[in-house]
């Protein structure tokens, strides 16, 4: 018997779904393929099983460049007590979704 | 995930009625609410033997994909073929229920599925095939999706409505079985030397058991215009295998077709020695528990 491979020298991609509603991608999970072809067909079969989506994005997770979470206060912070950064002082239609 | 997460991916869900989704659960009759009648002119006889036959590849076949289960090197992998063996056991649920009705003795999927003996299933030799190893499931999986997708094709224009609406659902759900399985072909036999040489010799011993797929059918013959002639699916579904074979730089084997006992095969109910084995396993808890519910 040969020794059990360790588990997936492939790489992790990260799967971001479109619902049928018409609006964005939103990432659902990630999963390791060999390369971005076996990605998809893999995010098909793990994350569309239930008729969740219309199309699928795969991102190699090492291609995205992320904030840090150690700058999570000079990133972010800055923006909290700013309200006039907000839409706030618009009436939005009733009948506008999504805003 | 957390529970933020959880509501994005819900959010993505449709809102849906149908409770189909998962077989097994939420219903008892596949064919519920579908006009059951035999068209006039066609023979219920032949078309009860004829929707078994093909159902009782599908049956077979995803019995072997789900000895599969737990085995696979990728937990990827796993998923998909058990979204396959779940696709061809659809499929074996509503052919068997189709027959059921054609054939009018008032039995069920279930009564065919699990309380007939080996040599009264008709499935094809293929079907029944242990994979010694993901080579043979990969080139098996190829060779069987790619033909019965040709004969699905044929079938969604059948004179038959119930079977033709089968064989049109199930025509979308092989041609993924048949691009997820050329992948893999053509991953194994374009990769490394030690991969193609295995996808090579699992391509010699799954060949002998495709000329079986081509033979002429005389229950077949017995439904014009309701099925289709074995023999006229070889060159649709040769020309799959050998683009394939050529982007994986394989050769098409050479093996002649395995034997058949006393001029008979899958299709009258002769097997290999693996399918009674293979049958023990997927009928003895319904044999153990005859009528049991859960």
């Amino acid at each position: 018997m040969e020794e059990p491979q360790v588990r997936s020298g492939w790489p992790l991609y990260e799967v971001f779904l479109r619902g049928k509603r018409g609006l964005n991608h939103v990432h659902v999970g990630s999963l390791h393929a060999a390369d971005p072809q076996m990605a998809l067909r893999h995010a098909r079969d793990l994350y569309t099983r239930r008729n969740e989506g219309v199309s699928i994005w795969v991102v190699a997770a090492a291609d995205i460049t992320a904030s840090s979470p150690d700058e999570k206060d000079p990133f972010f912070a800055p923006s909290g007590d700013k309200v006039y950064r907000h839409p706030t002082f618009y009436d939005i239609p009733a009948d506008v979704p999504h805003i | 995930m957390t529970e933020d997460e959880f509501a994005a991916y819900q959010s993505l869900s449709e809102e849906t009625e149908d409770h189909r989704w998962a077989f097994g659960t939420g219903f008892t009759d596949p064919l519920e609410g579908i006009d059951a009648s035999v068209p006039d002119g066609v023979d219920a006889a032949a078309l009860a033997a004829y929707c078994l036959a093909l159902g009782d590849d599908a049956l077979i076949y995803s019995h072997r994909l789900q000895q599969w289960m737990t085995r696979l090197p990728e937990l990827e992998e796993e998923t998909a073929l058990a979204n396959v063996a779940l696709d061809l056991l659809g499929q074996a649920r509503m052919l068997l229920a189709r027959a059921g009705q054609a054939e009018g003795r008032g039995r069920r999927e279930d009564d065919l599925a699990f309380f007939r003996d080996e040599h009264e299933f008709h499935s094809v030799r293929l079907a029944e095939h242990t994979d010694a190893d993901f080579a043979q499931l990969a080139g098996r999986l190829l060779v069987f999706s790619a033909w019965r997708l040709a004969l699905f094709g044929r079938l969604a224009a059948s004179a038959d409505p119930v079977l033709a609406a089968i064989a049109a659902k199930g025509a979308n759900e092989l041609a993924y079985h048949r691009d997820y399985a050329a992948q893999w072909v053509i991953r194994l036999g374009d990769g490394t030397p030690l991969s193609h040489d295995r996808m090579a010799a699992a391509l010699e011993v799954i060949w002998p058991l495709t000329d079986e797929l081509f033979q002429t059918d005389p229950v077949a013959e017995r439904l014009p215009a309701v099925a289709a002639d074995p023999a006229e699916l070889r060159a649709e579904v040769d020309a799959v295998l050998d683009t394939v074979l050529a982007a994986a730089t394989l050769n098409r084997p050479r093996a002649g077709p395995l034997a058949r006992v006393a001029g008979r095969s899958g299709r009258d109910g002769v097997h290999t020695e693996a399918f009674g084995y293979l049958l023990a396993e997927l009928q003895s808890v319904a044999r153990a528990h005859p009528d049991a519910t859960w």
